[in-house]
């Protein structure tokens, strides 16, 4: 409504106003969620959708912005799905966040004041009657018969008082209809006892488990003993340190990076799981680039026939989707009916374990990845070939040099720079190839003696995924500290990449 | 080189074709035996790799369709591998037309538009992008989780969700973009001021028709890596109708329900396509991979 208000006061073109109108409606509409979220104890996300909707009004609002109109959206998006969360998985790595300390503090209080044991002696069968737009709580077996209630969900208290049969009960159905309302309210016999609604057919005393004594500290009503909240650890703990469960989340400072270094169940396998993605993510780089580009001289030289078969039938590893692949080779490594090993046997008698010992399994990762991406290497590699000028090679002929020396003096040093930041990128993809480790390996077979879910053919991706959603703990924490120590490792890759890009991008000026 | 002798030239000839034909069996030989595969008699039968008893079984559960073997028993399909190819090619669509409409028009101001800030911006943007988003699942997880509170539409098991975070791998994509409008002579913009075209006239009348070539090959490949995404679609997706190829594919080579057959014939049905979509495009892919990912 405003920016409607807005067009007119201002006199501006028609043709403005339904933009505006339309930045109004969204700036609303986010605007609304934000709230919603702030009220769902999210305050932060609710921030992130604050400033989006005041990012949106001003740059879709006002015409001084005309240019950045262009890119906001798209910024927005890498703001909000790639730089918030790496920031916001940083911070988590700072908490406690798991599956045991997964709510808030006000839930957690809410969690354990809700908890309560149902007096049985107590417990009777109940009926509802109606009376205008209120309720009476009949309870047969006692005779008593409340007050009218709203049960309209709030909090009610009625007192109860004997009383003969009412007249009309609602049917069963109806009643449970208003369990809600049932649950909210609680009713005072005569002699002073509190019954709760225990059940879809009961009334009873209900014995709350605790009891809020400050927000705080909670006193545990079956042997009155104390519990105060510590900020340290998100739990509510006794004055012995029993802690009782569930936790919320608290920042717990280091202490997941310490884990990390000083538990010797982590750090090993830690410490094993880098050696191995160094080595998986260089030896791929190395081995794909080698085969890329001795196929791409193949291919390239001028007296092959048939160039356009071979290319075709070369880069279809690269052409099927990677995950239908991964998945054919999972399959025909497996070690009882797969093919490979069918024709191995068959061949020389042998059987290998390619999923349960460990440097086969390796060796099979590398395979199968050098299979997913020598055909990348390939094409680039044929497009860089192409860039070598023939006079240097001719001229190499000419002194007599040999076609492989040739190659190794004169083709690729000219090659090799501005191949390079390729080569580091996708070292960057592969140190990260989650995908290839999850869909063929999942990080089988496990370390043995770990305290942690860990595999010998997990690389560090793997090793985070399987600790955040793959377990029986989802120990979220723990995966944004190990995050934290890929990002900077990652980081620095990145910006080895960024140098040598820019160093390409001079030495190509000048030409 | 350039002084052959002819006899060297022969030998050299049939050692080239001899070793490309003997790689080219290795590389190819996995296809060859998921057709075989996908024609064999049962799931884990160890036949021989030629299929004795062909039978379509596979190919009809693959298609969703029981199967009636000789014995007279029905064998439904397992899973629902048309939906969920259905499911992946809905979300690639959009999702590539969204990363195409964001990366064309952001790439479009950085190239022509004066921004302040604007080489900050885009340095910044190359760094964010390295950082891949597979790290950051966690809090994916955790950001779809309280947004589902606020609409369902928006949480996690909603195709929506997913989408929103594809959107986002753009910045690869703009540098390409940007790459090719730099090239684009001035002279063009100049003459569209002159007639009174707004910058945003400028790029639907002028630029927009020019650069339909760089945006097919950005779409094909923002299109290849939104079917091919595992990760972030397997912790954003929940219910089996749900799921995309990729994740759903995964299903069939459990360990205790282990359907090496049925997965041959549903691999090719859903491979085929998306295969035959990346030959076509791989011409324009590759000046597009080594030029966009140089120019600075």
């Amino acid at each position: 409504m405003t920016a409607l208000d807005q067009a007119h006061d201002g006199g501006r073109s028609a043709a403005q106003w339904p933009r505006l109108a339309l930045t109004g409606l969204v700036t609303l509409a986010l605007l609304w969620g934000a709230f919603h979220l702030y009220q769902l104890q999210q305050p932060l996300f609710g921030l992130i959708l604050l400033a989006l909707a005041c990012g949106i009004a001003v740059v879709f609002g006002s015409n001084r912005f005309y240019g950045a109109r262009f890119i906001f959206p798209g910024v927005a998006a890498v703001l909000i799905f790639i730089a918030f969360p790496v920031i916001y998985t940083i911070w988590i790595g700072f908490t406690n966040y798991s599956s045991f300390n997964l709510l808030s503090k006000p839930r957690t209080v809410e969690v354990l004041l809700s908890r309560g044991t149902v007096d049985p002696d107590t417990e009777e069968p109940f009926a509802v009657a109606p009376e205008g737009d209120l309720y009476r709580v009949w309870l047969p077996e006692s005779g008593l018969l409340s007050e009218p209630l709203a049960l309209d969900g709030s909090e009610e208290n009625a007192a109860l008082a004997p009383a003969d049969a009412p007249a009309a009960l609602l049917e069963r159905r109806d009643a449970i209809a208003l369990r809600s309302g049932l649950g909210a309210a609680t009713l005072t016999a005569p002699d002073g006892t509190v019954l709760m609604n225990a059940g879809l057919r009961t009334f009873a005393s209900v014995q709350p488990d605790y009891e809020l004594l400050d927000p705080d500290t909670l006193r545990r009503t079956s042997d009155g003993a104390l519990l105060t909240a510590n900020p340290r650890t998100g739990f509510f703990e006794t004055e012995a340190g029993e802690r009782v469960p569930p936790g919320w989340r608290v920042t717990v400072g280091w202490q997941n990076f310490e884990r990390i270094l000083t538990n010797e169940g982590i750090r090993g396998p830690m410490v094993s799981i880098f050696v191995w993605t160094v080595l998986f993510a260089g030896g791929t780089v190395v081995f794909a680039f080698g085969l890329g580009l001795l196929l791409a001289v193949i291919l390239q030289w001028e007296h092959l026939r048939f160039k356009a078969v071979y290319r075709v039938l070369l880069i279809l590893p690269y052409a099927v989707p990677a995950f239908i692949s991964i998945l054919v080779f999972r399959g025909i490594f497996n070690q009882n009916f797969g093919e490979l090993n069918l024709i191995l046997e068959a061949l020389f008698g042998l059987r290998p374990h390619w999923f349960t010992d460990a440097t086969l399994a390796r060796v099979m990762i590398l395979i199968v990845n050098v299979w997913l991406g020598y055909p990348y290497m390939m094409l680039l590699a044929m497009g860089f070939l192409q860039a070598v000028p023939a006079d240097h090679k001719k001229a190499a002929a000419l002194e007599g040099a040999s076609s492989v020396r040739t190659f190794f003096s004169i083709t690729l040093p000219q090659i090799l720079p501005p191949f390079l930041p390729l080569l580091i990128a996708a070292f960057a993809f592969n140190f990260n190839n989650l995908m290839l480790i999850l869909l063929l390996t999942r990080g089988q077979p496990d370390i043995p003696g770990t305290a942690i879910p860990a595999g010998k053919t997990d690389i560090l991706a793997s090793f985070t995924y399987r600790l955040a959603f793959n377990d029986s703990s989802q120990q979220f924490g723990l995966a944004g500290a190990i995050t934290l120590i890929i990002f900077v490792i990652v980081g620095a890759v990145s910006y080895a990449n960024f140098v040598a890009m820019r160093r390409a991008a001079a030495r190509r000026a000048p030409q | 080189m350039i002084v052959e002798r002819p006899r060297d030239l022969l030998v050299k000839k049939i050692l080239a074709h001899g070793f490309l034909l003997l790689f080219l069996a290795l590389i190819l030989f996995p296809f060859l035996v998921v057709v075989s595969i996908s024609f064999r008699e049962g799931n884990f039968t160890v036949g021989s790799l030629w299929p004795e008893n062909p039978t379509l079984e596979h190919w009809y559960l693959a298609f969703g369709l029981d199967y009636v073997r000789d014995d007279g028993t029905v064998v439904e399909p397992p899973y629902p591998v048309l939906l969920w190819m259905w499911n992946s090619i809905k979300i690639g669509l959009i999702a590539a037309s969204g990363i195409l409409a964001l990366s064309v028009v952001s790439a479009y101001a950085f190239s022509r538009i004066r921004i302040r800030g604007k080489g900050a911006m885009l340095d910044g943007l190359f760094l964010i992008q390295m950082f891949p988003t597979t790290l950051a699942l966690v809090a994916l997880y955790a950001i779809f989780d309280a947004a589902g509170e606020v609409s369902p539409m928006l949480g996690i098991d909603s195709h929506l969700a997913l989408i929103l975070v594809y959107l986002s791998m753009i910045t690869l994509h703009i540098w390409t973009i940007k790459g090719y409008f730099d090239s684009v002579d001035t002279a063009l913009d100049k003459a569209a001021e002159i007639d009174g075209a707004s910058p945003w006239q400028t790029f639907r009348y002028v630029f927009l028709p020019l650069a339909v070539p760089i945006m097919a090959v950005v779409f094909v490949l923002a299109f290849i890596f939104v079917i091919n995404d595992y990760p972030i679609a397997s912790v954003l997706i929940r219910s089996e109708e749900n799921l995309t190829l990729a994740v759903g594919s995964r299903l069939y080579l459990n360990e205790f329900r282990y359907l090496w057959g049925d997965f041959a014939a549903a691999a090719i049905l859903s491979g085929l396509p998306i295969t035959v979509v990346f030959l076509i495009a791989q011409r324009y892919l590759v000046s597009g991979l080594s030029e966009g990912a140089v120019k600075g």
